[in-house]
């Protein structure tokens, strides 16, 4: 395991637990996301992925204790707007669009945190995503399942957020659309040098564009590593890959 | 020809009416999926404070309403900020009790401080009995006239503020998607305390728009809440442009088709029943297309 010097932790998490009324969902959860890196944490359903990006942002539906720190700032009591202004954009599972707003206002609404003009963000997701770039006028219920998921990326990427977390983004798409959306996911990371934190039950895509993954298990991290020791790992192999 | 020109002018001037509260209704249900039960007693309140303002202050009836405008879009702000937002919105129950129960203080209240007594209310437009331009033989009164202006630049001002300022696209983005809304980092409750505001602001206008034909009193917005609701209702209960032709067709239907009605001797009665002919035509309405002309498939509960 690297925890090679000069990583720049954006995003770390510490005996973050979650529950929903009497359901708990998370029992003190650990990780870290660095600076241009791609985190994964996997796991079946229920395991409580979801629950774990909501707690990171604090969404009201859950309540959590533990510590989130972003940026070295502690934010565990910060809303879910101050959390997000202070660069977490999280496009949470089922792609969270707008679908009575065109794609034009969802993109302009994603920069809603930021200050001053945006129009260059757009144009660059338009040329990114050229299926976006002509349904510009459309209202966003009316897309696919795989342009509202490039829709509801470029719109969290409009925020230009420290950290992108993504929510099962395979979730509801064909094979080829998926692998399609993971080499997306790669090429921001590579080149734009995004930092994303995924949660999957896709494990073999997952791994293939992250460095660092978890495993997660009935609200526990029952193992976690670099993506290409996971990748390797039988026991991985066996329950996550579906080899 | 008279006749008909008649009653359709009369029918659209009702109908700019009930539009004009049928958008305020709209505006809070598209923000939280609620039926504000206190819009009307908020815009007869509202029209109270223009009527101080005008007759018992003397200020221009223009700047009187206006004013009313700006005072009762903060009192709604405060009623969303102290008795809505402490509640969960996806339970509805208690919001609804609390429109109800603002309802009921306000109409006390007025009646405390006002009396019961109807008043006369200084009307916008020039309403003298010559004050009309007459067109094929049928009276359109300046004051028919001027609601129809009023509707025009409300809509109009809405348009610019919804589409073209950042308030307005959060408040579209909260209406859409109130998770997500919050996923971008807005505010949602100061959202909702816009919409509120903005909804009062049209409420008092409406209000003061008929309060020179119905006389001010606690109790005038009753029946008028009732056909704008069910203007709301005919246009999709979500949709703003819906709520405008829904509006403009209850009133038509109230002067063109009531009227006409009730010229043939047996249905005559129908003439004090043009509430209960309204509901008719919107439930043939509703059950072809149970989300309304112009509304959102989604909207189904209520
Ligand atoms: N809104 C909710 N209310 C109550 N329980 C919930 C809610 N959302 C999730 N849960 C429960 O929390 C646990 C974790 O769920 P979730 O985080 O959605 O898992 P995953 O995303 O890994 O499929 C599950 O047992 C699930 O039933
Ligand atoms: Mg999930």
């Amino acid at each position: 395991m690297s925890t090679s010097t000069g990583r720049e932790i954006i995003l770390k998490v510490e005996g973050l637990s979650a529950n929903y009324g009497q359901i708990t969902a998370l029992r003190s959860i650990s990780f870290e996301v660095a600076k241009g890196e791609v985190a994964v944490v996997l796991g079946a359903n229920g395991a409580g992925k979801t629950t774990t990006l909501r707690a990171v942002c604090n969404m009201p539906v859950v309540s959590s204790t533990g510590k989130v720190t972003l940026g070295g700032e502690d934010v565990s009591k910060k809303d879910t707007a101050d959390i997000v202004g202070r660069g977490v954009a999280h496009v949470p599972q089922g792609r969270g669009t707008f679908p009575e707003l065109s794609v034009m206002d969802n993109l302009e609404v994603g920069a809603y945190v930021r200050k001053g003009s945006f129009s260059e963000d757009i144009d660059k997701y338009f040329e990114m995503f050229p299926r976006l770039a002509e349904r510009r006028d459309q209202l966003a219920g009316s897309l696919s399942g795989g342009e509202q998921q490039m829709l509801a990326v470029a719109r969290a990427l409009m925020s230009r957020p420290e950290v992108l977390l993504l929510d099962e983004p395979s979730l509801g798409l064909a094979p080829l659309i998926i692998q399609d959306l993971f080499k997306t996911f790669g090429e921001l990371n590579k080149t734009e040098g995004v930092t994303m934190l995924i949660v999957e039950q896709n494990a073999n895509l997952a791994l293939g564009i992250a460095d660092h993954g978890y495993v997660l298990e009935a609200g526990e991290i029952v193992l976690q590593g670099r993506a290409e020791d996971l990748q390797n790992d039988s026991s991985i192999q066996d329950a996550y890959l579906g080899a | 020809m008279q006749l008909f020109l008649q009653r359709l002018f009369d029918g659209l001037t009702l109908g700019a009416i009930y539009a004009v509260v049928a958008v305020a209704l709209v505006l809070i249900f598209k923000a939280t999926t609620l039926i504000n039960f206190a819009q009307g007693e908020l815009a007869m309140f509202g029209a109270f404070i223009a009527y101080v303002l005008a007759v018992e202050q003397g200020l221009p009836i223009l700047i009187a309403i206006a004013l009313a405008m700006v005072i009762s879009s903060v009192m709604g702000a405060v009623i969303e900020r102290v008795l809505v937002r402490p509640f969960d919105p996806t339970d509805h129950l208690p919001v609804v009790l609390i429109t109800l129960g603002v309802f009921l203080i306000l109409n006390a209240v007025a009646g405390e401080i006002w009396n019961y007594q109807p008043r006369a209310f200084p009307s916008l437009f020039p309403k003298g009995p010559d004050d009309y331009v007459s067109i094929g033989g049928a009276r359109l009164f300046y004051d028919g006239l001027g609601t129809w202006a009023m509707l025009a630049l409300m809509m109009g001002a809405l348009y610019v503020i919804l589409n073209w300022t950042k308030t307005g696209l959060a408040f579209r983005a909260v209406s859409s998607n109130t998770e997500s809304a919050r996923l971008v980092g807005i505010r949602t409750g100061r959202t909702l305390m816009f919409g509120w505001a903005l909804a009062c602001a049209f409420g008092t206008l409406g209000a003061s728009l008929v309060a020179p034909r119905l006389f001010l009193q606690p109790n005038m917005m009753a029946t008028l809440l009732i056909f704008s609701f069910a203007a709301a209702a005919l246009g999709g209960l979500d949709s703003l442009p819906g709520a405008v032709l829904g509006g403009i067709g209850i009133g038509l239907i109230q002067s063109l088709l009531v009227g006409y009605l009730g010229d043939w001797g047996p249905l005559e009665f129908l003439r004090n029943l043009s509430l209960a002919v309204a509901f008719v035509v919107i439930l043939i309405v509703l059950s072809f297309k149970p989300s309304g002309l112009f509304g959102t498939s989604r909207v189904e509960r209520v």
